[in-house]
């Protein structure tokens, strides 16, 4: 139904028995699944589940210890030179926001392609005003994060991971920091995102979001993806006692 | 008028005793006037007490001859006064003090880092250094140090990095810059060219301040301030440069030159020498503070949130940009304050120079003291200095937090 225009059929993200452990607490237990380039895919799941710790491991925020991961033909191994590299093609958004406090705005956006992808100031200070037009927050840019709302912050944050031009992008919950007024603004931002042909991976609890955008809604339960299908399945049709419990608790308010 | 259920505005004439501003304003003055008699009261009878024994306070003792010798320090004969004396002793004292503050920050910062590593080996060094240093009372490591250097080899043998950097027994000799004859005209050179920069500047902003911009919409036209500081930058700064270097050249003899330290008959001459007392003070202060130092800098480091870290490597920054450009600026602030603390502390704790035999503010002091018997203004004087000295660091040190304090770390 709403199976995207944008979705290829290449695939820009593949985990093989991707297994994690907090010293002997079993995270991660086995997550084999592939992403396609231009794919939505909305994770949800109970908390504890390993939602977070999933998509962190995809840019190593956090290392997975058994299985292969593979990011855009990469091999996320222990070579600092892949890391750094997949590093740079993937973005990353975060519950917090995690601006840097001792920054403009648009100086936390023109860090990553200044520092890293080694643009002139002139030119990275020019995309980086730009991407905040596009997130409706040009009239920002040289005041610091603590000096706007929280809706703000989260969307000079999205600015700050698309300005290194990634191929992927990781939200680990966006909106649940959030006032609920400003929830939408940033979903708004998420949605025109999506339709550019981004490929995104989303951890949200917000349904309607997941219902709309995703081309795949992948449940989580105890370190294992226990269902995955398109968000008309998903929702309407779920095969599990433990989904159909979840779908019923969310849905309820 | 006013209606009758509108708020009772409450009427502006407060008996004083309730008035809060001058209540304020009252005790504070009354404590002020506590304080003046309390120190008065103190004062007299100590006065009191000392004529009872026959000793009068003043400072006319300080004009008088010294007549005893100092170990080291800026050249004093003990012809001159006591004055000149104590001036040597708080030389020393700043030497010691400035040097050690240096050597301290530079050394703590590196274990303080080193202790946050990821490398194993790297960790248990730094904290083994900071334990052991900070745990071992301040008396004892300069002692201990004194008594290394006094069992260095003998002159003849020094131990030598170089060729230019000797170690004996009299303590180490380096390498310095000495002003030559040239250094006099050179400064006359530099003095010229920054007057010609600030005068071009000054034109400079007021030619663009009345002509250049006029045309320019009237909000949007720079002020004068901005024209200087433009100016200072782009046209003042590189005039300086310009004249300073071209001086350099027109000046018949180099203004500087390295000097090294030989050997000559039976001892160095040249650069400059720390005696064995200087160096055990300051390699005892630097060590001691530099353990507490790296404490403050490891949890400062530690006060920026994890999620800072994670937010620049998922930009791409590699370990050592995040360290640089994320966590230390946002850590400095969180530093700077614990580590004025540190440099006060070294700062006082230099007294302990006492003990080797370094001719400081406080060991000239005592000096002093026992030759003339002016014990209490000579206390004085030794607290006032260091008062002064303490004072001037933190001022110091609270303008620098200040400047790089940022608005509002966010959440
Ligand atoms: N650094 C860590 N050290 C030890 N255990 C951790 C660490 N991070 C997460 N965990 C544990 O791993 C499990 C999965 O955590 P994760 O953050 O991935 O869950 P989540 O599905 O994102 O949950 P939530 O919805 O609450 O965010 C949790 O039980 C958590 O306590
Ligand atoms: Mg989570």
């Amino acid at each position: 139904m709403t199976e995207n225009e944008n979705t290829t059929n290449d695939p820009i993200i593949i985990c093989e028995d991707v297994h994690k452990w907090f010293d002997d607490f079993h995270v991660l237990k086995g997550i084999t699944t592939t992403f396609k380039k231009g794919e939505k895919a909305v994770i949800c799941g109970p908390s504890g589940s390993g939602k977070s710790t999933f998509i962190r491991t995809i840019n190593r925020l956090e290392e997975h210890q058994r299985g292969t991961i593979i990011v855009d033909g990469i091999e996320l191994s222990n070579d600092l030179r892949n890391i750094n590299l997949i590093r740079q093609e993937v973005g990353m958004v975060f519950q917090q926001f995690n601006l840097f406090p001792h920054l403009t705005n648009i100086k936390n956006i023109t860090l990553g392609p200044i520092q890293v992808r080694k643009m002139s100031k002139n030119a990275a200070e020019e995309a980086a005003l730009a991407l905040l037009e596009r997130m409706d927050i040009a009239d920002q840019a040289y005041k610091y994060p603590a000096e706007i709302s929280g809706g703000q912050q989260q969307r000079v944050a999205i600015a700050r991971a698309l300005a290194m031009e990634p191929k992927i992008m990781l939200f680990d919950e966006p909106t649940s920091a959030l006032d609920p007024e400003m929830i939408s603004e940033v979903l708004d931002v998420m949605r025109e995102l999506a339709h550019s042909g981004m490929t995104m991976l989303v951890v949200t609890h917000e349904m309607g979001f997941a219902r709309e955008v995703a081309d795949r809604i992948m449940f989580f339960d105890e370190g294992v993806v226990i269902e995955e299908a398109p968000p008309a399945d998903f929702f309407d049709n779920p095969q599990h006692e433990r989904t159909k419990l979840f779908i019923s608790q969310t849905l309820q308010h | 008028m006013m209606e009758d259920n509108s708020p009772k505005v409450i009427s502006d004439k407060i008996p004083f005793y309730r008035d809060v501003r001058f209540l304020k304003v009252f005790f504070q003055i009354l404590f002020i006037i506590g304080i003046i008699l309390l120190a008065g009261f103190l004062y007299s009878n100590m006065l009191n007490g000392l004529s009872r024994q026959g000793i009068e306070l003043n400072l006319t003792f300080l004009n008088s001859e010294a007549g005893f010798e100092l170990s080291e320090g800026i050249d004093f004969e003990p012809s001159e006064t006591f004055l000149k004396a104590f001036w040597v002793g708080i030389v020393n004292t700043l030497k010691v003090s400035i040097l050690g503050i240096f050597s301290a920050t530079a050394i703590g910062f590196f274990f303080g880092i080193a202790r946050l590593s990821s490398n194993w080996l790297i960790r248990q060094i730094a904290s083994v250094y900071v334990e052991c240093f900070r745990n071992i009372p301040l008396v004892l490591q300069i002692v201990f140090w004194y008594a290394i250097m006094l069992v260095l080899p003998v002159v003849r043998e020094s131990i030598s990095f170089f060729d230019s950097i000797f170690i004996n027994v009299r303590g180490v000799y380096l390498p310095a810059l000495e002003g030559t004859a040239g250094l006099i005209l050179w400064l006359w050179y530099l003095l010229s060219g920054i007057i010609i920069a600030i005068i071009v500047v000054l034109g400079l902003a007021a030619f663009r301040y009345f002509f250049q911009s006029r045309e320019l919409h009237a909000t949007s036209r720079p002020s004068f301030i901005s024209n200087i500081i433009f100016g200072a930058k782009w046209v003042a700064a590189p005039t300086f440069l310009i004249i300073a270097i071209v001086g350099w050249f027109l000046t018949p003899e180099v203004p500087f030159e390295l000097s090294r330290p030989e050997f000559r008959g039976f001892n160095f001459v040249g650069g400059m020498n720390f005696s064995p007392e200087f160096t055990a003070l300051l390699i005892g202060l630097a060590v001691y503070t530099s353990a507490f130092i790296a404490e403050v800098v490891r949890s400062g480091i530690q006060a920026v949130v994890k999620g800072q870290r994670e937010a620049a490597r998922s930009v791409g920054l590699k370990e050592s940009q995040v360290l640089r450009l994320v966590v230390v600026p946002q850590a400095i602030p969180v530093i700077v304050p614990p580590l004025t603390s540190q440099y006060l502390n070294l700062a006082k704790n230099s007294s302990l120079a006492i003990f080797i035999g370094f001719p400081d503010l406080f060991q000239v002091g005592e000096i002093m003291m026992s030759q003339t018997g002016q014990s209490i203004p000579i206390f004085a004087m030794i607290m006032v200095s260091y008062l002064i000295m303490s004072l001037t660091t933190s001022a110091f040190m609270n303008w620098y937090n200040h400047r790089i304090t940022r608005i509002g770390r966010s959440r």
